[in-house]
C-alpha cells in the first residue's frame, strides 16, 4: 500500500531510473541499431531505387524509372559483367581452397608446443594485420618482372622470368596468391583455436583402435572440426568476395588495362566513380549482394545440416 | 569384453624406427612458414632503405649501404604533409573506435542477455554488404550536408566497419560471462543498469581491449571509404601511398618507405597485443 503512495511521490530522477531500467534492452541496443539503420538501410534502399533508374553522370541530375533494364543490361553483358562474376568466384574459390589447406597445415604444425612457438605465432600474425594496400605495393615490387625478387629467385633454379602481374593471363592467379599470403594466417589461427578446444579422447580412442596419423586426422579431427572449418570459410569467403584493396593497389582502376583482375566489387566501383553510371552500378551491386547472401545461405545450411 | 581389451592391447604395435621423419618435417615446415611470411616484409623494409639503383641491383639484395633518403622523400613537406596523414589516420581510427565502443558495448550486452538474434543479424548485415553500394548514397548525403572534406564522413564510415566488429566480439564475450555476478549485485540493491556499469563492465576489460585493438587496426587499414570520402586535408595513410605511383614510373624506394610507415605502427601494436588479436579474430568461430 505504501508502494502505491510512493510511486506518485517519487522524485523525477528515481522515476527516470525506473523507466530506464525497465526499457534497458532498447536503451542499450537502440543507438547501435539506429546507427546501422541510418548508414545501411537508407543507402541500401537508395541503391535499390537507383538500380531501377537511368541515373548517370550526377546523382543530382533528374532520372527516370526504367524498370529492370539495368539488370537486363548487366545479365546480358558478356564483356564486363559475366567475366567479373567469373573472376570473383575464381579468386574467392582459389584463395579459400589454398587458405584452408595451408591454414590447416600451419594450425597442425603450431598445435603441439615447441621451443620458439611464441615467435612463430607472432610472425604468422604479421601478414594479417598489415595494411592491405601496403601489402599490395610490397608484392608489386616482389613480382616486378625485371627487378622483383620472385623472378630473381626463380633464376637460381633456371626458371625463366615470368611477367606475373603485368600479364593478363597470370595477374589474377598472382593476386590470388597475394590474398593467400595475407589471409592464410587468419584461417590458421581460427583452425588452431578450434584444434585447441578439441578434447583428446576421440584422438586417443582412434589411436588405440590402430588408426594411423592420416586416418586420425581425416576421420576424427576433420569431422569434429567441421563447424569451425565452415565458420572460417564463412568469415574468409565474405571478405574474399569483396576484395578491393590489393586489386586496386596493384592494377589500378578497372582491374588493369585489360580489366584482367576486374572482380564484381572493382567493376561496381568503376561504374560508380569512374564512369558515374549510377543506375547500372546499383543493379550490379544488388546482384552482387544477392550472390553473397546466396553463398552465406548455402554455407549456413551446411553448418546446420549436421549439428 | 575381453576380446575388446585384447584387441586394444595388440593394436598399437609400434615399431621402433632408427630415424624419425616427423620432427624433421615439422622443423622444415616451420622454417618455410617463417621465411614465407617474414621474408616479403623484410624485403619491403630493406628496399625502403635502398637507393633505387640498389633496388635494381640484385647483388645488393641484402648487403648494401642503407640510406634514409626515401623517408626524406616521404616526409618532404613539398610533396604533401605526411605528418598530417599520420595524424588523420590515427585520429579517424581513434574516434571511430571510441564512438563505436560507446554504442556497441551496451548493445552487445543487451543483444547477448536478451538473445536479440534478429537485431544482431541486422547489424551483422553491415559486415556482409559490399561497401561500394553504400558509398554513392553516403557521398551524396555528405555533399548535401556540406561535410565532404571534413573528418565526420570518414569517422562515420569507419564506425560502420568498427561497430559491427566490436558488437560481434563483445557479444561472444558476454555470452561466456556468467550472469550470476550481475544477479547477486541486483539482489544487493543495484538496478540492472548500475549492475552493468559497476559489475559487468569492469569484468569486460579483456573483451573490450580485444575489440578496441581490432577495431583500431581495421580502421587504420581501411582504404576504400577513405579513397572516396577523404579530401586533400583529411587523406589517410593508405590513400597517401598512391602519391608515389606516377603515370610513367614508380619511385620504388619511396613507395616502400611509405608502405613501411603505414604498416609499422600496426605491426608494433600486434607484437604487444597478439593474444588479444588472436582471441578477437577467433571469437565466435569456435563456438560452432
Amino acid at each position: 500500500m505504501t508502494a502505491v503512495q510512493n510511486r506518485a511521490e517519487l522524485p523525477a530522477r528515481e522515476r527516470l531510473s525506473r523507466w530506464a531500467n525497465k526499457h534497458r534492452k532498447w536503451l542499450f541496443a537502440g543507438p547501435s541499431m539506429a546507427f546501422v539503420a541510418l548508414l545501411l538501410v537508407v543507402p541500401l534502399a537508395w541503391t535499390l531505387i537507383l538500380s531501377l533508374t537511368d541515373s548517370r553522370r550526377s546523382v543530382r541530375r533528374d532520372f527516370d524509372f526504367i524498370g529492370f533494364e539495368n539488370y537486363l543490361e548487366a545479365l546480358t553483358d558478356t564483356e564486363r559483367f559475366w567475366p567479373s562474376v567469373g573472376r570473383t568466384f575464381a579468386f574467392t574459390g582459389g584463395a579459400l581452397f589454398f587458405e584452408l589447406v595451408l591454414g590447416m597445415i600451419i594450425a597442425l604444425l603450431l598445435w603441439k608446443p615447441f621451443r620458439g612457438q611464441g615467435v612463430v605465432r607472432t610472425i604468422v600474425l604479421l601478414p594479417l594485420v598489415a595494411t592491405p594496400v601496403a601489402v599490395g605495393m610490397m608484392w608489386r615490387l616482389l613480382f616486378e618482372p625485371n627487378i622483383g625478387f620472385v623472378n630473381e629467385m626463380l633464376s637460381w633454379f633456371g626458371i625463366p622470368a615470368q611477367p606475373w602481374l603485368a600479364d593478363p593471363s597470370t595477374s589474377l592467379a598472382t593476386l590470388t596468391f597475394v590474398d593467400i599470403w595475407q589471409w592464410t594466417p587468419m584461417v590458421a589461427l581460427i583452425l588452431l583455436a578450434g584444434l585447441t578446444s578439441l578434447s583428446d579422447e576421440p584422438q586417443e580412442a582412434a589411436r588405440i583402435d590402430g588408426a594411423n596419423a592420416w586416418q586420425r586426422f581425416w576421420y576424427v579431427t576433420v569431422p569434429l572440426m567441421r563447424p569451425v572449418i565452415i565458420a572460417a570459410v564463412l568469415l574468409r569467403g565474405i571478405d574474399a568476395l569483396k576484395t578491393f584493396d590489393i586489386l586496386y593497389a596493384t592494377k589500378g582502376k578497372g582491374g588493369g588495362a585489360f580489366n584482367d583482375v576486374e572482380t564484381l566489387n572493382v567493376y561496381a566501383y568503376g561504374l560508380s566513380f569512374d564512369y558515374n553510371e549510377y543506375g547500372l552500378a546499383s543493379a550490379v551491386l544488388i546482384l552482387f549482394f544477392l550472390m553473397i547472401l546466396a553463398v552465406i545461405w548455402v554455407l549456413q545450411m551446411q553448418r546446420k545440416a549436421k549439428s | 569384453m575381453t576380446a575388446l581389451a585384447e584387441g586394444r592391447a595388440t593394436a598399437p604395435a609400434r615399431r621402433r624406427r632408427p630415424f624419425k621423419w616427423g620432427p624433421v618435417g615439422r622443423a622444415i615446415g616451420l622454417i618455410v612458414i617463417v621465411l614465407m611470411f617474414l621474408g616479403p616484409i623484410v624485403w619491403m623494409v630493406l628496399a625502403s632503405f635502398k637507393y633505387n639503383v640498389q633496388i635494381y641491383d640484385s647483388s645488393k639484395a641484402i648487403f648494401f649501404e642503407p640510406t634514409l633518403d626515401n623517408y626524406g622523400t616521404v616526409f618532404d613537406p613539398r610533396r604533401g604533409n605526411y605528418l598530417v596523414y599520420i595524424w588523420n589516420s590515427f585520429f579517424i581510427a581513434f574516434m571511430a573506435t571510441a564512438l563505436s565502443l560507446v554504442l556497441a558495448v551496451p548493445a552487445a550486452y543487451a543483444m547477448s542477455r536478451f538473445v536479440m538474434n534478429k537485431s544482431a543479424t541486422v547489424v551483422l548485415l553491415a559486415r556482409i554488404i559490399p561497401g561500394v553500394s553504400l558509398l554513392v548514397p553516403w557521398y551524396y548525403i555528405f555533399a548535401q550536408l556540406k561535410m565532404t572534406g571534413s573528418y565526420l564522413p570518414l569517422i562515420l564510415s569507419h564506425m560502420f566497419v568498427s561497430l559491427p566488429l566490436i558488437l560481434y566480439i563483445m557479444m561472444s564475450f558476454f555470452d561466456q560471462l556468467p550472469e550470476e555476478l550481475e544477479e547477486s549485485a541486483q539482489v544487493d540493491g543495484l538496478t540492472p543498469i548500475s549492475a552493468f556499469f559497476r559489475i559487468t563492465l569492469p569484468l569486460s576489460v579483456p573483451g573490450i581491449a580485444t575489440a578496441t585493438i581490432l577495431s583500431f587496426i581495421f580502421s587504420w587499414n581501411n582504404f576504400m571509404f577513405a579513397l572516396v570520402l577523404s579530401g586533400p586535408a583529411t587523406k589517410t595513410l593508405p590513400v597517401a601511398i598512391f602519391d608515389f605511383i606516377g603515370y610513367a614510373s614508380i619511385d620504388w624506394g619511396a613507395l616502400m618507405a611509405a608502405s613501411v610507415v603505414v604498416t609499422t605502427p600496426i605491426m608494433l601494436i600486434a607484437l604487444f597485443t597478439q593474444r588479444y588479436i588472436v582471441s578477437g579474430l577467433t571469437a565466435g568461430a569456435t563456438k560452432g
